[in-house]
C-alpha cells in the first residue's frame, strides 16, 4: 500500500433534484452529499457504509464523474477533477470505474456478451478487432469464465456469473479505481465468497483500489481496510475496520453494528434497538443528523452539526457526545 | 407434544419440456407450537417450492408423487382446492410474503385489502350468530388497528386510509405482518421477509417477530438463506439441498457444530467464520438430472467411494441433529 491517495475529496456536497416554482409547486433540491473529505490510498479497500438513502450510491457516482458536485474539490492523483461538466469529467476520470449494483441491468440482454465487452474497448479507440476480441478473452479467463463465453447472451448465465461478467467489462479499460456498489448482494453465500475471492484477486493482479459500497457489515469488517460510516449525506465515522468494529464510537455506528445478524448467535434485544425509520433526505436539520434516533442526545446536538474530530489514529468521529463519553470514563479510570 | 406442522418425505415433480424435473426429493420437518423454524439453503435447492406445496399453492404441472404435509392433525395434502381457501389459507396459516410492495395492490387502500381477506377468513367470518354485516365490519376494523398500534405503524387509525405507496419498505413489510396474524392463524410462513430492508429495519422485524411469536402463541416457519437472520431469530432449523432435508436440529447445537459437509460448506462460507473466501465448488444439481448416491457427493470435501452409489440414509448426530451423510450411519 502507497501513502499518498490516489483519491482525495474536499468538502463535497452533491445537491440533487429540486424545481423552482412558475406554475408548478417548488420542491427544494435534496443535499444528498453533505461536505464529505476522505481519501483513497493506492490498493487499499475502503468501505462505505450506511442504511438506504444516506448518499453511499450518491457519493459513488460523483466520484466517477456521473453526478456533478455543488460544492467542494475532487484531485485525481493529485490534480483537480471537479468544476468540470458531466462529459469532460467523465474523460478526466477514465482510471475510475464503476460496478454496478445489479449486474444483469448493466448488460444489454440483446448484444453477446463480446459485443458488449469490445464495445468499451471501441469506444476508447484501443487496437483492431482482433487485438480487441484477444483482450476480451484473456479478460474473461482473468475473472473465471470460458473464453467461449464472449458467444453467448447475458439470460444464459446465473448471477454469479453475470457479477464476474460486469468485472470484465470494466476491467478492460484498465482502471486504477474501482467503485463497487453492493458487489454481492442478491447472491447466495457460497456464491458471494466466490465473487469477494475474486474480488481479492484482481486487486493483487491489477493493482486496483477499491471503494466499496455495501450495507453487509459481516463481508465488510472481513474485506476491508479502512471503513467509513455515513448517516444522511455526512460521514460520521472513519477508520480503520479493525479499530471502527473494535470501538464503534459514533452512536450511530454503535446501533449499526449491534442491529447486525452475526453468526455468534446473540439474540435480538431490545436494548440495541434503534429508533425510528431511515430518515428522510430532504429534511434540513441544523444540528447533528442522528438526533431524533440517537439515545445520547442532548439540547446542544441540535444547535450545529459536529464535525469530524480524531479519537485515535486514523479514528475520526463527528459526535459531541462520543467524546464526552470517552473523556469521561478516562478520566474515571485515572481516578480509579 | 405432537407438531403444529409436520412435513414427511415429501417429494413434488414439475413438468417440462425437458423432461420431469424432481424439484423436491424427499423433504422432512417438524415444527413445534410457540417455536420458529428456519428453513435455509442456497437458490434453487426447493424452498419456495416446499412453502408452496404446504399452503397448496403450487404451479401448474407440479404434482405432490409421494409424502404428508400434517397440520394441526390434518393432513392438507387430502384438501380439496375449496377446503383449502375455507379452511386453511389466511385463516389458519397466515403468509409474510418476500416484496412488501408485490404483494400489496397500489390502487386499493390497505385498509380495504386487509379488510376483505378478514370478511371471508376471519374467525367470526362463518359464524352464523354473530356479529353481521357493518357490525362485523367495524370490529375487524378495530381488531386490525389494535394490531397495526402492536406493529409500531405511526397513526394506526389513518393507516388503513392510506395507499401503499405511502408506507416506507420497513412500514409496508409491519402492514403484511399484520394482515397475516389478522386472521389469528395458528401458523405463519415467512419467505425472506427481511432480504429488502436494511440492517437498522431487519432488525426491528425479527424482533417483533420473536415478541409476536410468544405473543399470539403462533408457530413460525421462517425461509432465508442468511445464517446471520437464524442464529438471531430461529429455534430450529432444517437445511435443504438439492430438494432434501441433510440436517435439522436446534439452531443453537448445529451452529455450534455444523454435521452434515454441506452445512459445514455453508458456514463456512459466510464472512463471520470464512478463513479463506473459496465458496462451493460447483453448483446445485439440475433438478432434472439428479446424481445417483448422495446429491452433494458431486461437491463434497469429504466424499468417499461409497457416496456416488448410495442414496445416505437419516442418521444421528452427536450434535443431537437428524443428518443425511454415511458418515453418521
Amino acid at each position: 500500500m502507497t501513502a499518498d491517495p490516489i483519491l482525495m475529496l474536499r468538502d463535497v456536497s452533491v445537491r440533487l433534484g429540486g424545481r423552482k416554482g412558475f406554475l408548478q409547486r417548488t420542491i427544494p433540491p435534496v443535499q444528498a452529499v453533505k461536505q464529505v473529505s476522505l481519501d483513497l490510498r493506492g490498493g487499499e479497500i475502503l468501505s462505505l457504509v450506511g442504511e438506504s438513502g444516506c448518499g453511499k450510491t450518491t457519493l459513488g457516482r460523483t466520484i466517477l464523474g456521473l453526478q456533478r458536485e455543488s460544492a467542494g474539490d475532487i484531485l485525481l492523483e493529485g490534480s483537480t477533477v471537479s468544476g468540470l461538466a458531466p462529459e469532460a469529467a467523465r474523460l478526466a476520470r477514465s482510471i475510475v470505474q464503476y460496478a454496478h449494483q445489479d449486474a444483469g441491468a448493466a448488460l444489454d440482454p440483446w448484444w453477446s456478451i463480446g459485443r458488449t465487452l469490445e464495445e468499451g474497448l471501441k469506444i476508447h479507440g484501443v487496437g483492431n478487432a482482433s487485438e480487441r476480441r484477444d483482450r476480451v478473452a484473456a479478460m474473461l479467463q482473468a475473472v473465471g469464465l470460458d473464453a467461449t463465453s464472449a458467444r453467448r447472451y447475458p439470460h444464459e448465465f446465473s448471477g454469479g456469473q453475470l457479477r464476474r461478467l460486469a468485472l470484465a467489462r470494466i476491467l478492460l479499460l484498465q482502471p486504477r479505481v474501482l467503485i463497487l456498489d453492493e458487489p454481492t448482494s442478491g447472491l447466495d453465500m457460497s456464491v458471494q465468497a466466490t465473487v469477494l475471492n475474486l474480488l481479492l484477486e484482481l486487486r493483487e493482479r491489477f493493482a486496483l483500489t477499491y471503494l466499496f459500497i455495501s450495507h453487509d457489515l459481516s463481508v465488510v469488517e472481513r474485506l476491508s481496510d479502512r471503513v467509513a460510516i455515513m448517516y444522511l449525506g455526512r460521514i460520521v465515522e472513519m477508520g480503520p475496520a479493525k479499530d471502527v468494529f473494535a470501538r464503534p464510537t459514533h452512536p450511530y455506528t454503535r446501533t449499526l453494528l449491534a442491529a447486525a445478524p452475526r453468526l455468534s448467535g446473540r439474540r435480538a434485544s431490545g436494548s440495541s434497538l434503534v429508533r425510528g425509520d431511515p430518515p428522510n433526505p430532504a429534511l434540513v436539520l441544523p444540528g447533528c443528523a442522528f438526533f431524533d434516533r440517537c439515545p445520547l442526545a442532548e439540547a446542544a446536538c441540535q444547535e450545529a452539526a459536529p464535525r469530524l474530530e480524531s479519537v485515535a489514529a486514523g479514528h475520526e468521529v463527528a459526535c459531541y457526545r462520543a467524546f464526552i463519553e470517552q473523556t469521561a470514563s478516562r478520566s474515571v479510570l485515572r481516578h480509579a | 407434544m405432537t407438531p403444529v406442522l409436520s412435513v414427511r418425505g415429501l417429494k413434488v415433480s414439475i413438468r417440462t419440456d425437458e423432461g420431469m424435473a424432481e424439484i423436491l426429493d424427499d423433504v422432512g420437518l417438524e415444527l413445534e407450537r410457540g417455536r420458529i423454524l428456519g428453513v435455509v439453503g442456497e437458490s434453487g435447492c426447493g424452498k419456495s417450492t416446499l412453502i408452496r406445496a404446504i399452503m397448496g399453492i403450487l404451479p401448474r404441472g407440479a404434482t405432490v408423487d409421494r409424502g404428508e404435509v400434517w397440520f394441526e392433525g390434518e393432513n392438507l395434502l387430502a384438501f380439496s382446492e375449496a377446503e383449502l381457501n375455507d379452511q386453511v389459507r389466511s385463516s389458519r396459516i397466515g403468509f409474510i410474503p418476500q416484496d412488501p410492495l408485490l404483494a400489496l395492490n397500489p390502487v386499493f387502500k390497505v385498509g380495504s385489502q386487509m379488510l376483505e381477506v378478514m370478511r371471508w377468513h376471519a374467525p367470526d367470518a362463518k359464524d352464523p350468530g354473530g356479529k353481521r354485516g357493518g357490525e362485523r365490519r367495524k370490529a375487524h376494523v378495530a381488531r386490525l388497528v389494535s394490531l397495526l398500534r402492536r406493529m409500531q405503524v405511526p397513526d394506526p387509525e389513518t393507516a388503513l386510509e392510506r395507499y401503499p405507496h405511502q408506507f416506507s419498505g420497513g412500514q409496508r413489510q409491519r402492514l403484511l405482518i399484520a394482515a397475516a396474524l389478522a386472521c389469528a392463524p395458528g401458523l405463519v410462513i415467512a419467505d425472506e421477509p427481511t432480504t429488502a430492508l436494511d440492517v437498522t429495519t431487519q432488525h426491528q422485524i425479527l424482533l417483533l417477530l420473536r415478541e409476536l411469536v410468544a405473543e399470539f402463541g403462533i408457530s413460525l416457519l421462517f425461509v432465508t438463506h442468511d445464517f446471520g437472520v437464524v442464529a438471531e431469530l430461529c429455534d430450529d432449523l432444517c437445511v435443504i439441498y438439492a430438494g432434501q432435508t441433510v440436517e435439522k436440529g436446534a439452531v443453537q447445537a448445529i451452529l455450534e457444530a455444523p454435521s452434515h459437509p454441506y452445512t459445514r460448506a455453508l458456514l463456512a462460507c459466510h464472512p463471520d467464520r470464512a478463513t479463506t473466501f473459496l465458496g462451493i465448488p460447483g453448483s446445485v444439481p439440475s433438478p432434472l438430472a439428479r446424481p445417483a448416491g448422495c446429491l452433494f457427493a458431486p461437491r463434497c470435501a469429504d466424499v468417499r467411494p461409497l457416496c456416488r452409489t448410495v442414496r445416505p440414509p437419516q442418521a444421528l448426530a452427536g450434535s443431537g441433529a437428524e443428518v443425511r451423510c454415511v458418515q453418521f450411519a
